[in-house]
Order: structure tokens, then C-alpha cells, then sequence
């Protein structure tokens, strides 16, 4: 045994100067900050062209003809380039994965060849060497179409009467589950009172501020295509752009640098993406593709647009019966590549009920096909629809028989104590702490006290609710999300760690960075391990030639399963390293330890040999070492959960807001968070990490809608018309934590990045319904706009 | 196409002279013709404020102006900012406060908040939050930047008093 022998029984993460749990500045602030980072959109190479796509303005329709002899005349244009053309470089792909049962899609093209399926769906791409001459030509590209029934509305999609987008496909349906666990009917009928509503949930999308970008680069030369590209999952690109071009993955080199924000959208293939390293290929040249705000609403994929039927049986003590779901989606025309739209819907019938102790659960999901833009994972995938049926069901409950949201909260979610245990849906959770959350969320508002003042402000006519919202979150995903359906996407991550001439560590990583902190916590992690200060901490991510192989970051998982890696790969190289330092010093490995960047005496701390000195011997003077010792100064580790499919959180969201019943406005005036991530590495990461996915969620909540039209044009596809959350609307964010770390590790993180975003919206309709309750009003709809609350009021 | 138009101009204190065309907008003029990267373009119509910055020391959307209206102008951007120093405490204080994740609206915030702080020794919260309406950021949620923004006005009128 190598390790020293701490007797305190701390871990090698509680040690001198660690930064396990400590709030220390992310290293990578100041280029960003000083306007000195390097997005995609900044990049330029040497002979790049730039590709302008001509979108189809009908949501469904035949292609007849393209002319574009006069756009090819204009000066500066290189190609213009049609779908049948590009098919050439490129094959379609289908969006389907063998564990989602009968999942089916249609062949996608990335141009489409004879047939659009959406409005925004890219019919030609025009490269010319400025994007504004790009555009210029795209106008006088002449296309023929000839416009098709849309298929719009998921409610009639099923239809008999319903024209079927895909006619190989048979119908309209994609996806269909049915669950059935317990004895629902048998729960319902011994239930006191059983309550139903129709939950609808607005299709909205993830409005990331720098827009999806790609540059690709083909190389004639070495065969060899480089693309530059804001994804959160590299190894993920580099395989599928491999596949489709008939290159082997050798041939493809992905690199992620300063990514715009992502929260899930740039997480897939997109078919203008695919279309833009096609081109790259055919033209012998770099291209570089910039979608712009337009494009970003008609292409980013959409998320939600579910309508959920929610039924829930209680008890007169508060004990829930029963949950039974009948939940629809519609997904667009085509399941998203990679991962698949189904993923969503699936999520729904996991998570539903899925705090509380009742056994009987009944679902069924039913994902269609429409022809509107596609549909596919964001932030919380399927966790705020859980969320806010599960959460809204509840309060009716309560609401039906008499009893406060918060205690039958507390007789019914699984007892702190009851673990190990699985949900009805079969999801199984190590350690929660729902009981544990909801007490701190109690304190942290002094929920008896804004009871008080509710009711004083009641008799003054202004309504203020307060609404909670318990939720589990999927985090640490393992190869069941996507691996074992057949999608080559890596759940397990990576990390090679190394000590250099100067003892200064460089790390490389498999995860990503889009902002969240991936580079931070790794260099927190591996200073901590190797007892090296951050700064001493170089960390390379986002590069297929240059990381290990691995998943990314995406599914809260960066911090969970690249910090294992990193944790496990800085073990290693701390015991190469004593064990050289043993050598040099003639003492026993065990006698020694790494602090402030030296090698001290485990005992009394006594400085021995500084880091740079030893590195200095090993790589210059080695000669000066007994025969036999060859120093291995670069360690890798891989890590995948293997004994729970997922690390389940858990935590409890509250929301105290005002609504004004004259004019239909909600204003938020606070919102609480307690949350139970496991191991924390820093306590601000966190924090921010759930205040922004809060305000994604607020956003849902009260603002953000994909307003289409009954032909399936998206009227809203704008920023002063799609309303995102600003500074003004937006509360002040209470965070709190529980910590319950996972024992799968020895890092013990669970994932954050969806928790806020996972019980949001529910917190927000729950405390809107408590507001309204004098009214009799209840709405189960959201965003919850003033055209929606004031027709609850009857106002409208 | 239109003839290009000469103009010259201060670009962070230095002087530019430059062929444009008239219809180039300010924001495109500083990425591709002076590889000003910092101005960041996220939805040109003037929504987002991520293109923002200084002309003549007031704050601009760089993608509602065309270039050839800044003729004269002095036009300063977060490089200049950076450069100079002016905004050292900011940056420190969104550092220290993790006021930002992915960066991209992080210039046009800055510029933002350097103008409220100019304008008003103390603003308090909701002040900050109007002032910052206009500028889109999708990942904290606001607060840290509000936060960040608190902390300097104080800090820069305990310095002055």
C-alpha cells in the first residue's frame, strides 16, 4: 500500500490546501471577459468560404425545380449547391435507437432533395466568399415548390383524416409507451377523491446567444477534415461526420473552443451541420456556417410541446393513491439525430410521481410526427413536464382535500431513511434526501411567516402565492441512455494527467466546456489529489486529436464522471510521483506526501523536494536515478458508473410571486432552491449553475412559446417577439444544499445543470394557483402569459 | 453594389481610415475588418445587446449602426476597455462572482454596467436590473451579474468618498 495512511480517515480529497468544496475563480475568465476568447463565429482560416442556406418558407412541400444559373453569376459566389448534389459526399441518416421500442423515422438528407418537411428546412446552400454576397445570391435563387397539406396539430396527427408525412412509415406515430405498475384501477377505486387535469406545456427552445457554428476545414492533402464546431459532445461528431462522409475516424479532427452557450442545443447533428462538412469536402476549402437568429428558431431544435393528461387518486390523511399520465408530443418531421426525440416522452414516464413513495402508476406517451421544425433534448429533458404534472397533481390534491401543499408533501415523499429503492417505473435511487430538502426550503423562506403575509395582503386585494415543487434529477448518466440502443455516443469519460519539465501539471480531458466550469473543477480536483496549486494546472479539453476518448459534456454528467476520471488519473500519478520522490530521497513512499507543489514528510510536514526539482530529474537527469526506475509522469484513468444507470439528486424548488388579476402579470418576487448534488467541488459553480437553470425554467414559465400558425409557419422566429427572460423580470435566487454523496465514486458528485430548470415551471403554476385560489381559478398551461391567467379569470 | 465610402475614425483611441460599404453595419466592420472579436453578434437586431459598445461615450448596438455613420466618431470596445484598464474592478468583481459562464454576452454587459456606474455613483439592485434589461444572458440567471455590479459601484464610491 502506497498510499499514506491519513488517521484522521479523511479521503484524499480532504487534504492541506484542498479545493474540494472551496469557491475558487474559473481559470478561463479573463479571456472571456476581456473580449479575448475564440468562438466559432470569431474564427477565420485561410481561403474559408462562407455557406448561406436557402430555407424552405413552406412547412411542407414538393421541390420542383431550382434555377440558380443567375446566383452562380454573381461575383464572388463559389457554389451553389443542391440536396441531390450534396448526397454525392453524403449519405441520410435515421434517428432511431433499438431500446426505444419501436421508434421509427424517416431517411434525412442534409439538404433536402425532393421534398421539404418543415419550414426552415434547407433547400440549397449558396458559398461565396462573404457572407453578405452569399445572401445576396441566396435571393435570386429561384425554387419551384409545390406546397403540401402540414401536418400542424398533435392532436389530430393520428387521424384517420390526417395526411401521413412519411408514407413508408405507415402513420404519424413515432414513439409509443405504456406503462402499468401496481394495481392503478384497484388504488383509484379505494381512493377518497381523485383529481384530473390537462397539463399543456408551450414548445419553446434554447435561444443559445452565440448561434450554432461550424467551420470545416478538408484537407486535400492529408485526407483529413478539421471542424471547428461549438458541440458539447466531440467524439460524438467526429463519429457520425466519419459515417456520413465515408471517411474513417481517423480522417476527422473535432475541436471545441469558447463555446456560446449550449444547454443541450448543441448537443446534436444538425442537417445544416452536416451539409456545411459535405461542402467542405466537395469544394476543397474551408467553410464556415453562422446560423443566424432567424435560422436559430426555424432550425435549433425545439423542446416540450407536450399535452399530458394527469390523474391522481388520494386519500383524506393525505396518502396518494395512484398517478396515471396519458402524455402527448409532437416532434417535427424527422427523430433527431443522434440521440432521437423520443428520449423526452420516455423521460415523462420515468419521472412522473417519481418523490413519492405510491406504487401504482400508469402511463402511456405517444411521440407524432408534424411538420414543423424538429424536436429533441434541452436542458432537463422531460423533467419539467414530470415535474409539472407530478407537482401540479399534488396541489389539486391538497388543494381537494383540504390540506397544506407542504404536508402532503411531507406524508407522502419517500422517507429519507428508505433507501436504497425504486420508483414505480423502475428507476432506482441510491440515496435521496427529500425530507432533509424540504425542512431546509421551509427555514430558508420561513414558510409560515410568508403564509401570514399572504393572507394580510389577501384582505387588501393583492394576490401573492406561493407555490413548491419537489423533483428528482437524472444525472451521471451510464451507457443505458444511449449506449445500449445502439448510439455511438461514450458514456464513460477520460482523463491523462502530467507532470512536466517544470512540475506544472497539464490535463486533458473528455468532457467539455460551454461555460458551466468543466475546466475549473478538473484543475480543482487534480490540484487537490496531487497537492498542486490551480494555477500550476493547465487543462485541455474539446479536442478529438488531443483528449481521451469520451462523452462530453451533456446530461449533468461532466462533474460526476470527468471529475472521477480526473480524481483517479491524479491517484495515479501522485503514487508515480512519490515513488520517484522515495528514490531520490531514499525513504519510503509511504513516508511522504505532496503539499504546495513539494514533497514533505507525511509526519511533520518537512519539506523534502520541491515538485520542480524532481521533474527536473526525472526528465534531464535521469541518468542520476539507480538503474531500473523509469519514472511515468503521465497517468489516464476512464470512468463510467456501472452499479446505478444514473445518479438520481433530488431537491425542492418554491416560488413567491404576485400576480395581478386586473391585468393578468405575474411578478416574481423570490425564488428558493434546496438541492442535493452529492459531493460539492465549488459551492459557487453550483449555485450559478442552478440560478441559471432556474431563470431557463422561469422562462418556460412565463414567457417562451414557438408560436406556429395552422400552416405551419413559425410567426415568432425573433427576439423581440419570442420573449426570453431578461434582468427585469427576474427574482433574486435562494440556493441551498443537502449533501447526500453518491458511493458509486470516490469523488461522491452528482450532477447540477438541470436541477433548476427541472422544478422551475412547476413552483411557478403551483404559486400562480395558490394566488387564484379566492377566484376558483386553476390553470394547468404554460407559459402562463397575461392572455392565459386573465382568461382563467374569466376576464377575457 | 453601392460604392464603398471612405471613412475614418477612433477605434480605442487609435486612428482607422477604411473603405466600407454603406451598408455595413458597425458590428461586422469591427469583427471582420479590424478583427475585434469582443463585439459578438447574437441577434442583429438590436435585442440581445451582445454587440455592445462605446461611440462618443455613449453605448451603442453595434449591429443598429452602419459604420459610415461613425465618421468622426470615437468608438471604444471591450478590447479597449480591457486595455486600458477602465473596467479592472468590474471584470475582478464578475471573476470573483462567477458572473458569467460562457462569455458571450459578457462584453456587452460589461459595457453596459461601465455606463450605469458612470452615470450613477450608487444604483441600487433594481436600478442595476433596468439598466442591464437589454442585454440577453442565458446562463446565471442575472444574479451574480447583478451582484458583481453591486459590489464595484461600492466599492468604487468608498474609494472616491
Amino acid at each position: 500500500m502506497n498510499e499514506p495512511v491519513n488517521p484522521d480517515g479523511l479521503s484524499v480529497l480532504d487534504r492541506p490546501n484542498s479545493y474540494i468544496g472551496k469557491t475558487v475563480p474559473r481559470p478561463n475568465l479573463e479571456r472571456l471577459m476581456q473580449g479575448r476568447g475564440l468562438y466559432v463565429s470569431d474564427m477565420v482560416l485561410p481561403r474559408m468560404a462562407h455557406v448561406v442556406f436557402l430555407r424552405s418558407p413552406h412547412a411542407h412541400a414538393k421541390i420542383i425545380k431550382i434555377e440558380a444559373d443567375a446566383a452562380k453569376r454573381v461575383p464572388g459566389v463559389i457554389a451553389v449547391v443542391t440536396g441531390k448534389e450534396l448526397a454525392a459526399v453524403i449519405t441520410p441518416w435515421v434517428g432511431v435507437l433499438s431500446h426505444l421500442k419501436g421508434l421509427k423515422s424517416a431517411p434525412q438528407s442534409a439538404i433536402a432533395i425532393d421534398r421539404v418537411c418543415w419550414q426552415g428546412e434547407a433547400v440549397a446552400a449558396i458559398v461565396a466568399t462573404s457572407r453578405a454576397v452569399a445572401e445576396d445570391a441566396a435571393e435570386i435563387v429561384s425554387v419551384t415548390y409545390e406546397e403540401l397539406d402540414a401536418v400542424t396539430d398533435m392532436r389530430t396527427a393520428l387521424d384517420p383524416a390526417t395526411p401521413v408525412i412519411h408514407p413508408s412509415l405507415g402513420d404519424n406515430l413515432a414513439f409509443e409507451r405504456n406503462f402499468d405498475a401496481g394495481a392503478v384501477d384497484a388504488a383509484f377505486a379505494d381512493s377518497d377523491a381523485v383529481v384530473e387535469a390537462d397539463f399543456i406545456f408551450g414548445r419553446h427552445t434554447g435561444v443559445t446567444l452565440e448561434p450554432r457554428a461550424v467551420v470545416a476545414d478538408w484537407s486535400a492533402a492529408e485526407a483529413r477534415l478539421t471542424i471547428y464546431q461549438g458541440t458539447q459532445a466531440p467524439h460524438m461528431v467526429q463519429n457520425l461526420a466519419a459515417l456520413h462522409l465515408g471517411l474513417g475516424e481517423a480522417q476527422v479532427r473535432i475541436v471545441c473552443k469558447d463555446v456560446g452557450g449550449s444547454f443541450g442545443i448543441k448537443v446534436h447533428i444538425y442537417a445544416d451541420e452536416m451539409a456545411t462538412y459535405a461542402l467542405a469536402k466537395l469544394l476543397r476549402r474551408p467553410i464556415k456556417f453562422v446560423a443566424d437568429r432567424v435560422e436559430s428558431f426555424n432550425t435549433d431544435i425545439h423542446a416540450r410541446d407536450h399535452r399530458c393528461k394527469g390523474k391522481i387518486g388520494v386519500k383524506n390523511d393525505g396518502t396518494i393513491t395512484a398517478f396515471e399520465i396519458d402524455d402527448l408530443t409532437g416532434i417535427g418531421p424527422y427523430s433527431m439525430y443522434p440521440r432521437t426525440s423520443a428520449i423526452e416522452a420516455n423521460q415523462v414516464v420515468n419521472l412522473i410521481g417519481g418523490p413519492y413513495a405510491s406504487k401504482h402508476y400508469r402511463a402511456r406517451a405517444r411521440v407524432v410526427f408534424q411538420n414543423k421544425n424538429v424536436m429533441c433534448q434541452y436542458r432537463a429533458v422531460g423533467h419539467p413536464i414530470a415535474c409539472s404534472v407530478t407537482e401540479g397533481l399534488v396541489d389539486l390534491a391538497a388543494m381537494k382535500i383540504g390540506m397544506d401543499p407542504v404536508e402532503i408533501r411531507r406524508r407522502n415523499l419517500i422517507p429519507d431513511n428508505g433507501y436504497p429503492c425504486a420508483a414505480p417505473s423502475g428507476l432506482r435511487f441510491e440515496l435521496l434526501s427529500h425530507h432533509a430538502s424540504l425542512n431546509k426550503l421551509m427555514a430558508m423562506m420561513d414558510y409560515d411567516k410568508l403564509r401570514a403575509e399572504q393572507a394580510a395582503l389577501r384582505v387588501k386585494n393583492i394576490h401573492r402565492g406561493i407555490g413548491i415543487a419537489s423533483f428528482i434529477e437524472v444525472t451521471n448518466p451510464s451507457a443505458a441512455f444511449y449506449g445500449v440502443g445502439g448510439a455511438k455516443i461514450s458514456s464513460q469519460d477520460g482523463v491523462a494527467v502530467r507532470m512536466d519539465a517544470t512540475g506544472s501539471i497539464i490535463c486533458q480531458t473528455s468532457i467539455t466546456e460551454q461555460g458551466q466550469g468543466s475546466e475549473s473543477l478538473t484543475a480543482q480536483i487534480v490540484g487537490s489529489v496531487l497537492g498542486v496549486s490551480m494555477e500550476r494546472v493547465r487543462v485541455i479539453l474539446g479536442d478529438t486529436d488531443n483528449t481521451p476518448y469520451g462523452g462530453g459534456t451533456w446530461a449533468s454528467r461532466g462533474a460526476g464522471i470527468g471529475g472521477e476520471a480526473a480524481l483517479q488519473a491524479a491517484k495515479i500519478l501522485r503514487k508515480n510521483i512519490l515513488d520517484v520522490a522515495a528514490v531520490i530521497l531514499q525513504a519510503s513512499p509511504s513516508e511522504l506526501d505532496i503539499v504546495n507543489n513539494e514533497v514533505v514528510n507525511a509526519s511533520d510536514g518537512a519539506p523534502r523536494i520541491e515538485l520542480k526539482e524532481l521533474a527536473r530529474i526525472v526528465y534531464f537527469r535521469p541518468d542520476t536515478l539507480p538503474p531500473g526506475i523509469q519514472p511515468e509522469m503521465m497517468a489516464t484513468r476512464h470512468f463510467v458508473p456501472r452499479e446505478y444507470p444514473f445518479a438520481f439528486t433530488n431537491g425542492v424548488q418554491a416560488s413567491w410571486l404576485e400576480v395581478d388579476t386586473d391585468t393578468g402579470f405575474i411578478k416574481l418576487l423570490k425564488h428558493w432552491v434546496v438541492e442535493d448534488c452529492g459531493t460539492i467541488i465549488n459551492p459557487q459553480l453550483v449555485d450559478e449553475q442552478i440560478r441559471g437553470g432556474v431563470v431557463q425554467g422561469l422562462g418556460a414559465a412565463l414567457f417562451e412559446k414557438c408560436i406556429y400558425d395552422e400552416r405551419g409557419q413559425l410567426t415568432n422566429a425573433n427576439m423581440a417577439d419570442y420573449l426570453v427572460p431578461m434582468s427585469g423580470e427576474m427574482p433574486d435566487i435562494d440556493v441551498g444544499h443537502v449533501v447526500s454523496p453518491t458511493s458509486e465514486t470516490e469523488l461522491g458528485a452528482k450532477g447540477a445543470g438541470e436541477a433548476g430548470t427541472a422544478g422551475a415551471a412547476a413552483a411557478v403554476s403551483n404559486a400562480v394557483n395558490d394566488a387564484l385560489r379566492p377566484f376558483g381559478a386553476t390553470i394547468t398551461e404554460i407559459p402562463l402569459t397575461p392572455q392565459v391567467v386573465l382568461t382563467a379569470l374569466g376576464r377575457i | 453594389m453601392t460604392a464603398h465610402v471612405q471613412i475614418s475614425l477612433e477605434v480605442n483611441g487609435e486612428r482607422i481610415d477604411a473603405h466600407v460599404p454603406p451598408r455595413l453595419n458597425l458590428a461586422d466592420f469591427l469583427r471582420e475588418h479590424l478583427s475585434l472579436t469582443g463585439t459578438h453578434v447574437g441577434c442583429e437586431h438590436g435585442v440581445c445587446g451582445a454587440c455592445t459598445v462605446r461611440v462618443n461615450g455613449d453605448i451603442v448596438r453595434s449591429c443598429l449602426m452602419l459604420a459610415v455613420q461613425t465618421q468622426d466618431a470615437s468608438v471604444e470596445t471591450i478590447e479597449g476597455l480591457s486595455d486600458s484598464g477602465e473596467i479592472a474592478d468590474l471584470q475582478a468583481a464578475f471573476r470573483d462572482r462567477n458572473a458569467l459562464q460562457c462569455g458571450f454576452c459578457t462584453p456587452g454587459m460589461l459595457m453596459a454596467a461601465q455606463d450605469l456606474l458612470k452615470l450613477e455613483a450608487e444604483p441600487d439592485r433594481d436600478r442595476i436590473r433596468e439598466h442591464l434589461s437589454g442585454n440577453y444572458c442565458r446562463c446565471t440567471g442575472y444574479q451574480a451579474i447583478i451582484d458583481a455590479i453591486e459590489t464595484t459601484a461600492r466599492a468604487r464610491k468608498e474609494r472616491t468618498s
